[in-house]
């Protein structure tokens, strides 16, 4: 076990390497000068330019300016954004807001998804499966934006449940709206997937088996059908995690979460190098992990499956 | 609902001979406020794009911030008039030599005194080349100055005594005390110098309001403001501080305002432009700004030389229908332009001579391009550039539609994807079409919206333009001492910007915001931004 996390982690690095590689020379290449940009409409002399580029090592060419970075990196130096802070506090702002926000994502989609999904399954086509299966069909057709508006104008604006936006701290209760928004979408999916797996798992040999060994209902649909059902569901929920980790653009931008997402976005529109990379290369990072560890849970899930060396 | 404000300010000015900004009458002073003094106003902006340091600053986001935290020689006031702030008098006799001295008492947040060294050493740092400060530009007219080389110490500074310094400029300029209200020109205390990195991450300023404490700018999220108690100018706070909340969408500052969680907006998205104004009513406004918009077409295209070029670009003037543009695409939140300015500014004309060439006339557009024709026929499309992600493809499509079917030409937009790619191409020369331009004043001058843009070789003459006797007006207007006398040349430039055409004006931008109940005094100034330090609110 030991040595398969080892070999897992050892992997990651030259994974690491190859996509910092990759997205800083492709925020290079974007076309436009991103220091003509910060003054606007007017045009500063060439040599006020020049000095600006100097100072941010823009006038480097990209190799150099990548190896400075990787430098910087080794010694826990993840660069300036423009304003002045240091990459790295702004990593430590934002992600533990996006990481609360995505926790509640989860486990909202988690509770409702796999409860409503595995009734669906085992009541096959009675008037509940149907219901919800309209209802997951409309949540699955409506794009994110349309639900955070919704959202946000009636639950936010009139009746006044929740704060519209986000308040200072990005307390818990503010984020309970977008988190709703956010598990709305995979929420639909997930009930799609526990019910069709609890419907395969419940034709299953050993669930007949169990039922014919006399044990009850309660102790075949928690620990025979549900368990046995999962593996596919925690699959979509790691990686809906690993996606609502790298942040949700659209839904912060709307309730103002300043997650990861809507920080990302404003440093690629203002062509900060290092604040892109940076983000990304922890991005990779939690993903990785996230893979990690759901590969790790699958052989909880599933004794057969064993990861030996 | 609409209050369009036509620039009625009047800079004070002194006997013939001295040019002096008088202190401000003690009329300004706000009438005993109504709301709670201690109650902390909520308004929307943007996370500063670079550290809080006035000379480093240069977009709305943190510009919003620094005029509250700094105070500068003058403040300008709701018309855009300058008033003395720190300063007890700016005197010139010739425009060119300014003695500027400062109020006695004045303090930095810190219990530093405000001096003439806080000013000069800020203005000399923000000018040196080697400091890459991004308005070090607005010191070029200063005696010393240079693009070349690293100059640490402007020659044309000079400190008198403790209160008093002097400034030399390259040449006559009168418009020059109408500028020291722009942030660049703030002053810094002694203790910036000591580490100007941290400096910029919590700035003690002079102004009306201060900072709450360390680390009250939450990166990405708000800057929190309370009152500096021992600030002593014109602009008294009368609300108890100010919280900026940084928005990523103007979207999400409006649902805040609608959920009353934000007290004022000075941007309302464009989804809500057409009904903002009902749900707010008089909590509404929608003035004018100092923003002028238009397109540029340089000479260097084919077809758009000399006489031709002429003939072409007035044709193309003449048919756009600039009413039709401003009500169907922007809800009437653009006015139709009538010069080169805007109305907010000082001098501010409609009825220039040679300003017809902006009336919607199709037969006179047709004829023109007839006239262009027999010089050199036409070929090939007209078209006119702009950057994708600023909401331009709108009017860019009406406007090259209008030229299409007035001059039975092809026409149509070059849209570029992002503001960087637009902007470098126009300033690498890159760029083959027709772009859009726009301006957005910096101090309320005419001369600001005429100098920087069209004058030979300025800095943002991107069509290359070039008119030695509009120069030489430009220069004649900035030496007079006489303020009206300087408007009239100005004046007398434009006409010349009218048959040229360096850039065909389309509108001038407004400001809408709106307001919660729970505040009142809500009055938007000549930049657009609120003068929060007005605001009152009842809790």
């Amino acid at each position: 076990m030991a040595g398969y996390i080892a070999r897992r982690l050892l992997q990651a690095i030259p994974v690491l390497l190859g996509t910092t590689f990759l997205i800083y020379f492709m925020v290079f290449a974007m076309p436009g000068d991103p220091v003509v940009a910060l003054f606007g409409d007017k045009t500063p002399p060439p040599q006020v330019l020049e000095a600006v580029r100097e100072r941010y090592n823009l006038d480097q060419p990209f190799i150099v300016q990548y190896l400075l970075f990787l430098a910087g990196i080794f010694q826990g130096d993840f660069g300036v954004s423009f304003s002045g802070q240091p990459v790295s506090e702004i990593l430590a702002e934002t992600f533990p807001v996006t990481l609360r926000l995505a926790i509640l994502a989860v486990l909202i989609e988690m509770v409702f998804g796999i409860a409503i999904g595995l009734v669906s399954g085992l009541r096959k086509g009675g008037i509940f499966d149907a219901s919800f299966l309209v209802v997951s069909l409309i949540l699955i057709s409506l794009p994110v934006f349309v639900v955070a508006f919704v959202a946000q104008y009636v639950f936010g604006i009139q009746l006044g449940w929740f704060r519209t936006t986000v308040g200072p701290g990005a307390p818990i209760q503010d984020l309970i709206l977008p988190a709703i928004v956010l598990a709305t979408i995979s929420f639909a999916q997930i009930v799609r997937l526990t019910r069709a797996s609890v419907i395969d798992t419940g034709g299953q040999d050993f669930v007949r088996t169990a039922a014919s060994k006399g044990l009850s209902r309660r102790r075949i649909v928690p620990v025979h059908i549900l368990r046995n059902s999962l593996i596919p569901v925690v699959t979509y929920l790691a990686v809906d995690f690993g996606v609502l980790m790298v942040g949700a653009t659209v839904t912060e931008g709307i309730f103002n979460v300043p997650g990861v997402g809507r920080t990302l976005y404003q440093a690629i529109i203002r062509g900060e190098g290092p604040t892109v990379v940076s983000f990304v290369t922890v991005m990779v990072l939690i993903y990785l992990v996230i893979n990690l560890l759901v590969d790790l849970l699958y052989a909880v899930l599933d004794p057969r499956i064993r990861y030996a060396k | 609902m609409k209050i369009k404000r036509i620039g009625v300010a009047a800079i004070a000015l002194a006997a013939a001979g001295a040019l002096t900004l008088a202190g401000c009458s003690s009329s300004n002073e706000p009438t005993a406020p109504a709301g709670d003094s201690t109650a902390i106003i909520t308004t929307n902006g943007s996370e500063p794009q670079n550290p809080l340091i006035p000379t480093n600053t240069n977009e709305t986001g943190g510009g919003k911030i620094l005029d509250s935290i700094f105070a500068g020689l003058v403040y300008y006031d709701g018309e855009g008039a300058p008033h003395n702030d720190m300063a007890e008098s700016i005197e010139t006799d010739d425009a060119q030599t300014y003695t500027i001295t400062i109020k006695d008492g004045q303090t930095f947040t810190n219990g530093e005194d405000v001096t003439a060294e806080s000013f000069v050493k800020a203005w000399n740092y923000g000018a040196a080349l080697d400091n890459a400060q991004l308005s070090s530009y607005f010191f070029d007219s200063i005696e010393g100055f240079s693009y070349d080389e690293n100059v640490d110490e402007l020659s044309g500074l000079e400190v008198v005594d403790d209160k008093t310094f002097t400034v030399t400029l390259k040449q006559p300029e009168s418009d020059f005390p109408l500028r020291l209200g722009y942030s660049a020109f703030f002053p810094l205390p002694e203790a910036a110098w000591e580490d100007l990195d941290a400096f910029g991450e919590n700035p003690i300023g002079n102004g009306p309001y201060m900072l709450d404490g360390e680390g009250a700018w939450k990166h990405n999220e708000r800057i929190d403001l309370v009152v500096n108690e021992d600030y002593q100018g014109d602009r008294q706070a009368v609300n108890g501080g100010l919280s900026i909340i940084f928005y990523a969408t103007q979207d999400a500052a409006y649902a805040d305002l609608q959920g009353g969680n934000l007290d004022v907006l000075d941007a309302i998205p464009d989804s809500a432009l057409s009904t903002f104004q009902d749900e707010f009513g008089d909590r509404s406004v929608t003035q004018g700004a100092a923003i002028f918009q238009s397109f540029v077409v340089p000479d260097r295209l084919a077809h758009f030389g000399g006489e031709e070029g002429k003939l072409r670009r007035a044709a193309i003037s003449h048919a756009i229908n600039r009413e039709e543009v401003t009500d169907v695409i922007f809800s009437g939140t653009r006015t139709p332009a009538h010069d080169f300015t805007s109305p907010v500014i000082d001098g501010y004309s409609e009825d220039i001579p040679g300003s017809e060439v902006l009336e919607y006339d199709p037969e006179l557009a047709k004829e023109l391009w007839a006239e262009a024709d027999a010089i050199s026929p036409w070929e090939g499309s007209f078209q006119i550039g702009y950057n994708a992600d600023g909401g331009h493809q709108g009017w860019v499509d009406a406007v090259t539609n209008q030229i299409k079917n007035e001059l039975g030409i092809d026409a149509s937009g070059a849209p570029y994807p992002t503001f960087a790619e637009f902007r470098t191409a126009i300033t690498d020369r890159a760029i083959e079409t027709g772009f859009r331009t726009g301006w957005q004043a910096d101090y309320p001058s005419l001369s600001n919206f005429l100098g920087p843009i069209y004058v030979t070789g300025a800095g943002s003459n991107d069509g290359d333009y070039s008119n030695p006797e509009f120069d030489a007006l430009i220069n004649e207007g900035l030496s007079e001492t006489e303020v009206e006398a300087g408007i009239e040349k100005f004046q007398q430039a434009q006409e010349i910007l009218f048959e040229d055409l360096p850039a065909i004006p389309l509108w001038y931008s407004t400001v809408n915001g709106a307001w919660g109940e729970q505040v009142e005094n809500v009055q938007f100034g000549w930049n657009s931004v609120p003068l929060y330090y007005e605001v009152t609110k009842s809790e």
